[in-house]
């Protein structure tokens, strides 16, 4: 996370070898990116780009999804598998024999993530997911990323959505000015209001109300629904004056 | 790459707004001396005359303080200039009659040089000259101002386009496309899912400029009048009279002066 500019993208692309590190070297499992193709790493490394627009140009949806499929050479029959799954998964199968120009906006940039998610790549990164997204499909895609997460897939989100973060609890890093200017979990991330700021987010809602309540002998470090909802249940039980 | 390769050839014709001598020129007096330039490079050629061409206006991207970018420039066409040398070869060998390999390689380098000095003048010109004037010269010299905005709309896109361009090779790089790889046919192919995206943000992006440039009462008036008017001075007509000179000077020298080959040099 961290403001426009600060290298969030830049960072990003040097995982699956768009870009190469000038200094340095940046090791996927262990191979260095500046030795093999992106097409190599790409088999690896999923990369969702921010715009969907800059990746759509097939006739439907399903040749969409099966492009990257066709591109690492899977066979016919694993393709029609994993089109049909990944399109049921993002709800995207009524679609299918659409064309992607016609979808709204959101649709099309579900249709881009299905398109990467078809090679169930063992690292996925998300550049700006939620941007365009109803709240319903936000909470799908949380659900399903926290899914990917469970089945032992790293997921990489550049983002700015801080309500969107907070539920899932990752790791953060914060940039700036190309550079990371802190490394953690969201709960202690998230809820320090200088480095916040300095990333040009905004306190988590649930962390601004837990930290006005701090004169009233509440925690300042809460993110989470779940966990403000247990505090105050426990704080009522055990009566409004101690 | 070659498609990306052009594009930031165009690129590299941006205008960037520092202030000198050059940049405070009227377009219309500095646009006759590219006219001359390029009268000049078609009339002659010959090595030895297209080199001087090419020289002589290193002084003036100096004074126009472009040098960094006008390199840029010159190595942005050396794919361009490769090929024409590379054509210009194997056509002169099999058709142009040319009495040694020296000489046909001399020639080749002549049209090559030729080429670049056309890009050099061009980017002069462009280099130190806004978009914007360069439409206002447009309109002032009677062209319609929908032709005039749509060229200066036109060049403002180009560096838009060249970064889109990289951004939808990485997004389809990032799915596995090799841009590099099979045959011919297979070469091309690979590049529809790079062209369809551009094509297709191109057209959307016009359609949205369209309603922007409507929404902001576009064309409301008729009679359009501009807050800057722009006009000749005596620096400018002197830049017209040079640029007149110089034409002269190369007929004379074409009609008259007989100019040696390299080839001929080295010989003696």
């Amino acid at each position: 996370m961290g403001q426009n500019g600060a290298g969030k993208t830049t960072l990003v692309k040097h995982f699956n070898g768009l870009l190469k590190p000038s200094k340095g070297r940046v090791l996927i499992d262990g191979i260095d990116t500046r030795h093999v193709s992106v097409a190599t790493l790409a088999r690896k490394v999923g990369f969702v780009f921010q715009n969907p627009d800059h990746q759509l140009f097939s006739e439907t949806v399903e040749d969409e999804v099966s492009f990257a499929l066709k591109n690492f050479g899977f066979d016919e029959k694993t393709i029609s598998e994993r089109v049909e799954k990944v399109l049921n998964i993002l709800d995207l199968t009524h679609y299918r024999k659409s064309s992607p120009f016609m979808l709204s906006g959101g649709e099309r940039k579900r249709v881009a993530l299905a398109s990467v998610l078809s090679w169930d790549p063992k690292i996925l990164i998300l550049d700006e997911p939620t941007i365009g997204q109803d709240s319903y499909q936000k909470e799908r895609l949380r659900q399903f990323i926290m899914q990917l997460n469970q089945q032992g897939k790293t997921v990489i989100i550049v983002t700015h959505d801080v309500e969107f973060v907070t539920e899932c609890e990752p790791r953060i890093i914060l940039m700036k000015n190309g550079r990371i200017i802190a490394d953690g979990d969201a709960r202690e991330i998230l809820t320090d209001p200088n480095l916040v700021s300095e990333a040009s987010l905004v306190l988590p809602e649930i962390t601004q109300v837990f930290m006005r309540l701090n004169d009233y002998g509440f925690p300042r470090n809460v993110i989470g629904v779940y966990e403000a909802k247990r505090l105050i249940l426990e704080r009522l039980s055990g009566g409004f004056m101690r | 790459m070659s498609m990306l390769d052009g594009l930031r050839l165009l690129d590299g014709l941006r205008f960037r707004n520092i202030s000198s001598p050059i940049h405070k020129i009227d377009p219309r007096a500095k646009f006759v001396y590219v006219c001359a330039l390029f009268f000049v490079a078609i009339l002659f050629n010959q090595i030895i005359p297209l080199l001087i061409l090419f020289l002589s206006q290193v002084p003036l991207v100096i004074i126009a303080r472009v040098k960094k970018e006008w390199l840029r420039l010159i190595r942005g066409s050396i794919f361009f200039a490769a090929l024409i040398f590379a054509m210009n070869v194997i056509s002169l060998y099999f058709y142009g009659g040319y009495p040694s390999l020296a000489s046909i390689i001399e020639h080749s380098l002549a049209m090559t040089l030729r080429f670049i000095v056309l890009v050099e003048s061009f980017s002069i010109f462009f280099l130190t000259t806004s978009p914007d004037i360069f439409g206002l010269s447009l309109e002032q010299m009677g062209i319609p101002y929908e032709f005039c905005f749509a060229f200066t709309t036109a060049i403002r896109f180009v560096p838009v386009l060249a970064e889109e361009t990289q951004t939808i090779m990485d997004a389809q790089r990032a799915r596995g496309l090799e841009l590099e790889s099979g045959g011919f046919i297979k070469r091309i192919r690979n590049y529809i899912p790079i062209l369809i995206p551009l094509i297709v943000n191109a057209i959307r992006r016009s359609l949205e400029l369209a309603e922007a440039m409507e929404s902001r009462a576009w064309g409301a008036s008729k009679k359009r009048t501009n807050l800057y008017a722009l006009k000749m001075g005596g620096k400018d007509y002197c830049f017209i009279i040079i640029s007149i000179i110089i034409i002269l000077i190369s007929i004379y020298v074409w009609l008259f002066i007989k100019i040696p080959s390299i080839t001929q040099i080295m010989q003696l």
